[in-house]
């Protein structure tokens, strides 16, 4: 773990967002610091729901914070100052996307950034720990097959947690809508986990 | 309620938005299908392992550019 991560369990004050928006007009760059290492994990895995690479999905995070410092000016606190970073990062995500998609096949994609290979996973942290190694690769396998509008569902309600109300807000979706989508990206993990131990005659 | 229904209900019944006649059928065939109530218990149990997936972080050299930007950004708003 590097230093200055804040995990989010350890967050118990998390500061409000007129706290924070004020802190970011005003140039204070231990609360930009903050949001950086709070919110950007759960960026990285959103973004990588849109785009074919770990890299891809990094740049889109960096352009969705570039967008943020230069627009935070204008942010009127309709939404929560959370679902607005995201949404920002959901319409940079999905451009890109499909930017992707009308020029390179996504086999070759690997190297497409000398800096590109920074390792996909941290490993040692005590999520990490808990979860049966065999059992975290059928699950990141399942999901990296699911489709975007799946992927990026059950990314946010279930390996980030938000709630539903939130989760529609950002993606733009109805809550029936969601709700399908989420349950079949759930399906289709639990599927393949199940097919894992059938084919093994384990649990 | 059979048992394909149930299984396409699950998701509805754990956000509670399953409909008033609707949870109490859910219930009650969880109670007589072994089958299914095996079924829901894989299901939330894939449901927790996702949310203990590992997550990776920004790269130290995108962190420290971004860190950069905003300290540029803020410097030239406030000349």
């Amino acid at each position: 773990m590097s230093e200055g991560v804040v995990r989010l369990g350890e967050v118990t004050d998390f500061p409000p967002d007129p706290v924070i928006v004020a802190g970011l007009r005003s140039g204070d760059e231990a609360v930009f610091a903050l949001l950086l290492d709070e919110w950007s994990r759960g960026m990285l895995r959103l973004a990588r729901s849109y785009v074919s690479t770990a890299a891809s999905a990094e740049e889109v995070v960096q352009d969705t914070w570039l967008a943020v410092i230069r627009a935070v000016g204008a942010f009127e606190g309709r939404s929560s100052l959370r679902t607005w970073v995201y949404r920002i990062l959901v319409n940079t995500a999905r451009r890109r996307g499909e930017r992707e998609s009308r020029t390179i096949p996504v086999s070759s994609v690997g190297g497409e950034r000398p800096d590109g290979d920074r390792p996909e996973r941290a490993e040692g942290g005590p999520e990490g720990a808990a979860l049966a190694g065999e059992v975290r690769e059928l699950i990141e396998q399942a999901v990296g097959t699911l489709p975007s509008r799946q992927r990026a569902v059950i990314t946010l309600r279930d390996m980030e947690g938000y709630g539903s109300d939130e989760v529609c807000e950002i993606l733009s979706i109805s809550p029936a809508n969601q709700r399908v989508l989420l349950h079949r990206a759930r399906a289709a993990v639990r599927d393949h986990l199940a097919a894992y131990y059938d084919g093994k005659g384990g649990p | 309620m059979n048992c394909d229904e149930f299984a396409e209900l699950v998701t509805a019944f754990l956000d509670d938005a399953l409909d008033s006649s609707s949870r109490p059928l859910f219930l009650d065939h969880m109670a007589v299908c072994g089958g299914c109530a095996g079924y829901y218990g894989r299901f939330t149990a894939t449901i927790t392992a996702l949310g203990e997936l590992p997550a990776p972080g920004l790269s130290p050299q995108t962190r420290s550019r971004l860190l950069t930007a905003f300290r540029e950004t803020s410097a030239e708003n406030s000349e």
